[in-house]
């Protein structure tokens, strides 16, 4: 299976997801924000880190790259695009998930290790997933995410929730929201359920030495799920 | 304008020191040339209090490949990789703007580090404050803790450990120590050494602004009520270019164009230009028109005295110009070619088609002055008579809660968790153990890091102090499994000109150097901060010293968390009560005279080598060293975080369960061990103190 991962001035985990994906048995080419066409792929990455260095908003400028026209399309044409923490700002700046993200409610950056309730499994990220709650590990100071009361219930309505903020037994409540999103929302999908936007890391829970394997959990069912 | 002596005086320069200008120069200097002159000989720049001293250090060893001198250290770490790691104050700035301030700390010292060649790979800080009572500590930690994450989680460089503490001495002056670790092959090590006459000298980076002017001058002075006026002095921060300055010199350096490399850092493009000249031992010839401004109509002496961040300066090979101003482009930086190597010795400053300046470069570096400054000596203070009936009514218990909550000992779990710690993929142990260890990337090696320092102790006894610091940070990192190499250091003390303030810088490094040299641990890089005070009031000396080691297996690294229970609990090391400067002399018994613990060498190395041999041969599950706190507070760390509890046996105690539990001793560590080991284990530490979970 063929990935890339997009780098954009000042993204700083485009490495980490490379060796993430190469890790668990994909084909992964690194592609520079300024390039016009996509390598051929079964899927793409907007990585984390801080593009254009979050000045202005987080994602804004990054979302107006020249390859971001080709990920819009590709997206458009059903391809399976995944945007992680930054590349999530990036991906709601582009329009390709509805929704904004705040800085988050404390005002302070966060890094620590968070649990994420799965609810819709009937999509090619989640699908065949064998646990219902994943930790994952976050390491952003935007990740509150924030909509209308009508969009909310228009994602409601079409099941665009991909993970909640919850803790280890699945339970989703305010003590337990890392940074004031509604709903305790880490992720969506857009309506079509083939882009995904997300605020946790899976790439940094890929070995046992280091804050925990269940990124390795959701690569691994990843690319099977794309097979 | 006209320069004359009061000019040189408002630059910071004293009465001789202009004298001996003129007479280097043989005239009277411009007010460009006086520019420069102060901003060398100034004591952020010329080190002119300590250099005396600073060569007493212990600075050789098997396995250093660069000690101080350069941008940063280098030492071995075996398979052609090295690593490259340096520690600097930025305490001036950060508490006048205490945002800006720790930031441009944290981009200043990861510039040191990635100017020779190789990629940060994590960062650490040591930040002192006042009381926790004061009403600025509140804003101050918070600004500076911003400051920290905003500039290294922007640059994707994880933080991976670090010091915070909290004493009346900091009220008017915290301490902002950052330090950053790089890998890098051994053979692509890059140096500020110019060579070659007519090479073309390159400008990259940010442009040229007003901010940050007479910045080392404002940090080699103490503070006074005017201090709000000195906020034009503190540099801005960009992140954002720093990254894209950082992917843009890596990759030059992939290829073969450059020939020395230097950031721009105190004294910006004055003392970048200057020693790349001085240590080639060459000229250097600048057109200060072609230097990319943000600001019009600056002036010579601005575009020298700019502390603008984020630029470097490079001596590239001739012909090269093109193949580097094409990966800078691509980064969208600035690249200009400024000026050239000359064999004239002379700086020498063009400007609108004038010269603007030109000296000599080595009455600039080699002439600068020197002083030996008096010192006193201070002597060791008399042990305190404690009453054993004061023992007696202390309850342990509350007397245990009161320092776990005290603001040196509780978790900084606050703290740690605004840095972005895991970026990179490789971190293996995070804030809050002994030490922060880092993989190297795609191989089993890691890199063991910790920062540490001990003012209360330095402040009773100097030469103890320094000894303790140097030991503290060596017992860090055995404690998760890694072998001391070496470490960096940064001096931070009141003014020099006081006899008591530079008698204890004195001790302090004769106390590092005995130990480092004792323990094969050598100082490779380090910087000096002088004038940490305001209104007349210093900080308590506060050497900080951070410690490098390598785990050569990463799966054999330790962690400090309690693993299993059953487990038995051992004490490797003598307990004698030692309670003077004790957290429970300060805090509890409201006691602050008396000597600091006993650092005895010996021990410390042979404790040491025993629980790295004890780890060697898999026996540890955990570890741990006794520091603050004493052996409870010790514990009490390890139980919270293995979420375990401890029963202790019965000891057969020689001296007061308070004076056991509390006492401060060195060269001690904690480590369960399975109870099927025990014999074993024993034999090789041939000790006892045993205490059961």
């Amino acid at each position: 299976m063929k990935s890339s991962v997009i780098t954009f001035p000042g993204s700083n985990c485009d490495r980490d997801m490379d060796v993430a994906l190469t890790k668990f048995g994909f084909k992964n080419k690194m592609v520079w924000h300024n390039d016009q066409e996509l390598p051929k792929s079964d899927l793409i990455v907007l990585p984390g880190g801080f593009s254009y260095g979050d000045y202005l908003r987080c994602g804004s400028m990054a979302s107006k790259s020249k390859i971001m026209n080709s990920v819009i399309n590709f997206a458009k044409s059903g391809g399976l695009v995944m945007g992680i923490c930054n590349g999530f700002q990036i991906l709601v700046e582009a329009g390709l998930v509805p929704g904004v993200l705040l800085r988050n409610k404390y005002l302070q950056f966060i890094c620590k290790n968070v649990h994420v309730k799965v609810d819709n499994k009937e999509n090619t990220f989640f699908k065949n997933l064998d646990k219902k709650v994943l930790e994952f590990h976050i390491a952003h100071n935007e990740g509150n995410y924030f909509c209308t009361n009508d969009q909310l219930k228009e994602i409601e309505d079409n099941n665009q929730i991909a993970i909640y903020y919850c803790d280890l037994n699945g339970n989703t409540n305010d003590q337990i929201n890392p940074n004031g999103s509604i709903k305790n929302i880490a992720g969506i999908f857009n309506k079509e359920k083939n882009v995904l936007g997300m605020m946790p890391h899976p790439e940094r829970m890929i070995d046992e030495s280091l804050s925990g394997e269940d990124g390795s959990i959701f690569f691994k069912n990843l690319l099977n799920n794309i097979k | 304008m006209l320069v004359d002596e009061k000019i040189a005086i408002e630059h910071g320069l004293k009465t001789d020191e202009y004298k001996k200008i003129c007479k280097l120069l043989k005239r009277t200097p411009n007010i460009t040339e006086l520019g420069i002159f102060s901003a060398m000989w100034n004591e952020h720049c010329s080190y002119k209090s300590s250099r005396i001293h600073l060569k007493k250090l212990h600075t050789k060893g098997k396995k250093v490949i660069q000690g101080p001198g350069e941008n940063a250290g280098v030492i071995d770490i075996e398979d052609g990789d090295a690593i490259v790691f340096k520690i600097e104050s930025h305490n001036h700035p950060s508490f006048i703007e205490p945002y800006q301030g720790a930031a441009t700390g944290v981009g200043g010292i990861m510039r040191d580090v990635f100017t020779m060649g190789a990629r940060p790979i994590a960062n650490l800080n040591s930040i002192h404050f006042g009381s926790t009572q004061n009403k600025k500590t509140k804003n101050l930690l918070r600004g500076v803790v911003h400051g920290i994450g905003g500039y290294g989680n922007c640059m994707g460089v994880p933080t991976i450990a670090g010091q915070t503490s909290f004493d009346r001495s900091y009220n008017g002056n915290i301490l902002v120590n950052a330090m950053t670790l790089g890998l890098v092959k051994k053979d692509k090590i890059f140096y500020s050494k110019a060579a070659g006459l007519n090479k073309p000298v390159i400008y990259v980076g940010s442009k040229t602004g007003r901010d940050g002017i007479h910045g080392a001058s404002m940090a080699s002075a103490s503070f006074d009520e005017k201090i709000e006026e000195k906020k034009p002095t503190v540099q801005v921060g960009d992140p954002f270019t720093e990254k894209l300055l950082l992917e843009a010199c890596l990759e030059l350096m992939s290829g073969d164009s450059i020939i020395a490399i230097q950031d721009m850092g105190a004294a910006g493009l004055t003392s970048s230009s200057i020693e790349m000249a001085s240590k080639g031992n060459l000229g250097i010839e600048i057109n200060l028109n072609k230097v990319p401004c943000r600001e019009t109509k600056m002036t010579p002496y601005e575009i020298m005295l700019s502390e603008s961040q984020e630029r470097m300066l490079i001596v590239l090979e001739s012909g090269k110009e093109e193949i580097a101003k094409k990966i800078f482009d691509k980064w969208n930086l600035d690249f200009a070619v400024i000026g050239k190597t000359t064999n004239t010795k002379n700086i020498e400053l063009f400007f609108d088609n004038k010269q603007v300046a030109n000296i000599p470069v080595n009455t600039l570096v080699e002439n600068s002055p020197m002083y030996d400054r008096k010192w006193k000596k201070s002597k060791l203070p008399k042990k305190n008579k404690i009453d054993k009936t004061i023992f007696k009514n202390l309850k342990i218990k509350d007397t245990l809660k009161k320092i776990l909550s005290s603001p040196n000992v509780c978790s900084k779990e606050w703290i740690w968790q605004q840095y972005d710690h895991t970026v990179m993929g490789d971190t293996i142990q995070k804030p809050g153990g002994d030490s922060g260890v880092v993989r190297v990337h795609k191989t089993d090696k890691a890199i063991a890091a910790t920062v540490d320092s001990s003012a209360t102790y330095c402040w009773a006894h100097p030469l103890t102090g320094g000894k303790q610091v140097v030991c503290e940070t060596w017992r860090n990192l055995i404690s998760v499994g890694a072998k001391p190499i070496a470490v960096t250091n940064c001096l931070n003390f009141g003014s020099p000109e006081k006899e008591e303030n530079m008698g204890e810088f004195v001790e302090c490094v004769q106390g590092i150097s005995e130990a480092c040299k004792y323990l094969d641990y050598p100082v490779v890089s380090g910087n000096v901060s002088f004038y940490n005070e305001t209104k007349d009031i210093g900080i308590k000396p506060t050497p900080t010293i951070g410690g490098v080691g390598l785990i050569k297996d990463y799966k054999k690294m330790i962690t400090m968390n309690f693993k299993e229970i059953e487990n038995i609990v051992l004490v490797i090391g003598k307990t004698e009560g030692h309670i003077d400067q004790s957290l429970l002399s300060r805090l509890i018994l409201n006691e602050n005279n008396g000597p600091p613990p006993e650092v005895n060498l010996f021990n410390e190395k042979n404790n040491g080598l025993t629980l790295l041999n004890l780890i060697e041969k898999n026996f540890i599950k955990s570890a741990h060293d006794v520091s603050l706190g004493g052996i409870i507070t010790a514990i009490s760390k390890m139980c919270i975080q293995g979420n375990k509890g401890i029963q202790f046996k019965k000891p057969k105690f020689l001296i007061n369960e308070i004076e056991y539990f509390f006492a401060e001793d060195q060269g001690r560590y904690l480590i369960e061990i399975n109870p099927k080991d025990f014999k074993e284990v024993s034999k090789i530490l041939d000790k006892k103190s045993l205490i059961k979970i």
